[in-house]
C-alpha cells in the first residue's frame, strides 16, 4: 500500500533515484576491490573476470548498468529543476531519464551476448 | 467541481446509505481511529460529513474549520491519507467502497481528535525569515512597482499562501528531517526574496540556505500536488537553491 | 543537514560526474565484447596518463558524491546527531577514495 500523499510520477522517479545511488554506492568499494586485483597483473584480475561468464552476473551487470544511467540521468533532470528556468514538464523527464537507463542496459546486454 | 465518474463509489451518495467514516479520536500522542456511520446524501462534503458526527453522534469530538467555502485554511485533515481542504472535497469522490478516514494534518503534532498544532508551522515560518522588512515609511511617496517585471512575476506566483499547512503535511522531507523549514516557509522566503522593497535580503537567504533549509529539499513536488491553491513550492525552493549557491560561490552567504 | 556548502559539493561533483559517467559506460558496453578480458583493458590502460587522469579524477569526484549522498539518506532514514553524521560522511569518503585510487594504480602502474 503506498501512503496515498505518495502515490505519483516525481516520488517514484525520486525512490528511483535513491534506490539507484545507494545500491552503486554499496557496489562501489566491491568494485575498486575487483579491479585492485589488476594489482597482481593481469592473472590477478583475471582469476576474477572469469566469473563474469555467468549468466547471472551477467544479468547483475545489465542491473548495475542500468542503475548508472537512470541515476546519472535522473540527476540531470534534477540539476535542470535547480538550476534552469522552472518547466512542467518533468514528469516527462522522469520517463526519458528511466528511458534512457534502459538504453544503455539493452546496449550493455546486446553487446555482451556478442 | 466535477461530475465524472472516477472510480470512486458513486453509490455512496445515494440516500439510504451510510458511509463508515474513521476518525482520529484522542489527545496528543496516543489515540485512534474511531468508526460512526454517517448516512450517505448527494452532494456533501467531508466537512458536511465531520459536522454531522459532532452534532448527532458525538459532540466531544473537537475539530477546526471557519470559513467553508475553501478561503481560509482552516480545515485541512488528513483524508484517506491524502492532504485536503475538507471543504472543498466532496465525499462521493474519495469514498472508496463505502468507507471514508479522516485524520489531523500529518508532520504536526495532535492537540485533540482532528485539531493539529500549527506552532511548529509557524514558528519555522519566522526562522525562515518571513517577516517583509520595508524600505519605505508612511512619510515617503509608494514605490512603484512594475507587475509585470520578471521579479514581481516570481513574487506574484507564490503570495496567495493562506498558511493552510497541506504542503507541510504533504512533504516527505518534513517527515524524515523533523527541523526542515518545509515548503510553506520556503515559498513565503522565495516571494520576499523576490520583493525589491525588502531590505533583510541577506539574512534571509543564510537563514534558508542553513542546514535545516532549502538544500533538503527534493523535488518529489508533492507539495505543489496537494496545494489548492495551485501554488509552487518546490519551484521556489529551487529558486532558493540556485540563489544561495550562486551566493556561497560569490562568498556573499 | 545539507546547507550551501555541502549542497554545492554534491552538485558539482555530480555535474564533473555526467560525461565522465557517460566515457564509461561507453567503455563498458565496449569492453564486454566477446567477455571481459584483463589483459585488454590492462593494454588499455598500463602506462596511459589520460586513462589515469580520468579515473583519478573520476575516483575522487565519486567519492564525495557517494558520502555526501549516503550522510542524506543515513540521516532521514536513521535520524541522530548531525555531529555522527560529519564523522561518517567523512570517513566514508576517506574509505572509498584510497581504495579507488588504488585500483587506478593497479590498472595503470602496476
Amino acid at each position: 500500500m503506498i501512503a496515498g500523499h505518495r502515490n505519483h510520477p516525481l516520488y517514484f522517479a525520486f525512490v528511483l533515484h535513491r534506490l539507484s545511488g545507494l545500491l552503486l554506492a554499496l557496489f562501489l568499494p566491491a568494485h575498486f576491490l575487483v579491479l585492485g586485483l589488476a594489482i597482481n597483473g593481469a592473472e590477478g584480475l583475471d582469476g576474477f573476470l572469469v566469473l563474469t561468464e555467468n549468466r547471472l552476473v551477467k544479468l547483475a551487470e545489465f542491473g548495475l548498468v542500468f542503475l548508472l544511467a537512470v541515476h546519472m540521468f535522473g540527476g540531470l533532470r534534477v540539476l535542470a529543476l535547480e538550476f534552469l528556468a522552472w518547466t512542467p514538464r518533468h514528469k516527462t523527464y522522469a520517463a526519458a531519464s528511466l528511458a534512457g537507463g534502459f538504453f544503455f542496459a539493452c546496449g550493455f546486454l546486446l553487446s555482451a551476448g556478442s | 467541481m466535477d461530475s465524472e465518474p472516477d472510480g470512486s463509489d458513486l453509490n455512496a451518495s445515494a440516500p439510504g446509505k451510510t458511509i463508515a467514516v474513521s476518525l482520529w479520536r484522542g489527545q496528543g500522542s496516543s489515540g485512534g481511529l474511531v468508526r460512526y456511520d454517517v448516512p450517505a446524501r448527494d452532494n456533501q462534503t467531508i466537512l458536511d460529513i465531520v459536522t454531522h458526527i459532532q452534532r448527532n453522534i458525538d459532540n466531544t469530538l473537537s475539530y477546526r474549520f471557519s470559513c467553508r467555502v475553501g478561503m481560509c485554511g482552516s480545515c485541512a485533515m488528513m483524508v484517506n491519507g491524502v492532504p485536503r481542504w475538507t471543504c472543498r472535497t466532496h465525499a462521493g469522490r474519495v469514498t472508496k467502497n463505502g468507507r471514508l478516514t479522516v485524520e489531523p494534518l500529518r508532520n504536526l503534532p495532535v492537540i485533540k481528535d482532528l485539531v493539529a498544532d500549527m506552532t511548529p508551522f509557524f514558528d519555522k515560518w519566522q526562522k525562515a525569515k518571513g517577516g517583509f522588512a520595508g524600505n519605505r515609511s508612511r512619510a515617503e511617496d509608494i514605490e512603484p512597482i512594475r507587475p509585470d517585471s520578471a521579479q514581481r512575476r516570481a513574487a506574484d506566483a507564490g503570495i496567495e499562501c493562506i498558511n493552510c499547512a497541506i504542503c507541510y503535511a504533504a512533504c516527505d522531507v518534513v517527515a524524515w528531517q523533523p527541523d526542515y523549514l518545509g515548503p510553506a516557509a520556503l515559498n513565503r522566503a522565495w516571494t520576499l526574496m523576490n520583493d525589491v522593497r525588502d531590505t533583510a535580503a541577506k539574512e534571509r537567504l543564510r537563514a534558508v540556505s542553513a542546514g535545516d533549509g532549502c538544500h533538503n529539499c527534493h523535488s518529489h513536488q508533492s507539495c505543489m500536488k496537494f496545494c489548492p491553491n495551485e501554488l509552487n513550492p518546490t519551484a521556489a525552493i529551487a529558486g532558493l537553491k540556485a540563489m544561495a549557491a550562486r551566493a556561497a560561490l560569490k562568498g556573499e552567504l | 543537514m545539507l546547507d550551501a556548502r555541502l549542497f554545492l559539493l554534491q552538485r558539482a561533483t555530480a555535474v564533473l560526474m555526467a560525461p565522465l559517467v557517460l566515457i564509461h559506460l561507453a567503455l563498458i558496453i565496449v569492453a564486454v565484447r566477446n567477455g571481459l578480458d584483463a589483459a585488454e583493458i590492462l593494454s588499455r590502460t598500463r602506462g596511459s596518463w589520460l586513462w589515469g587522469s580520468y579515473y583519478s579524477l573520476f575516483v575522487i569526484a565519486a567519492s564525495i558524491h557517494a558520502a555526501i549522498g549516503l550522510r542524506v539518506i543515513g540521516f532521514e532514514t536513521l535520524g541522530g546527531s548531525r555531529r555522527i553524521w560529519d564523522l561518517t560522511t567523512i570517513l566514508i569518503a576517506l574509505l572509498l577514495a584510497p581504495l579507488g585510487l588504488r585500483a587506478v594504480f593497479a590498472l595503470v602502474a602496476s
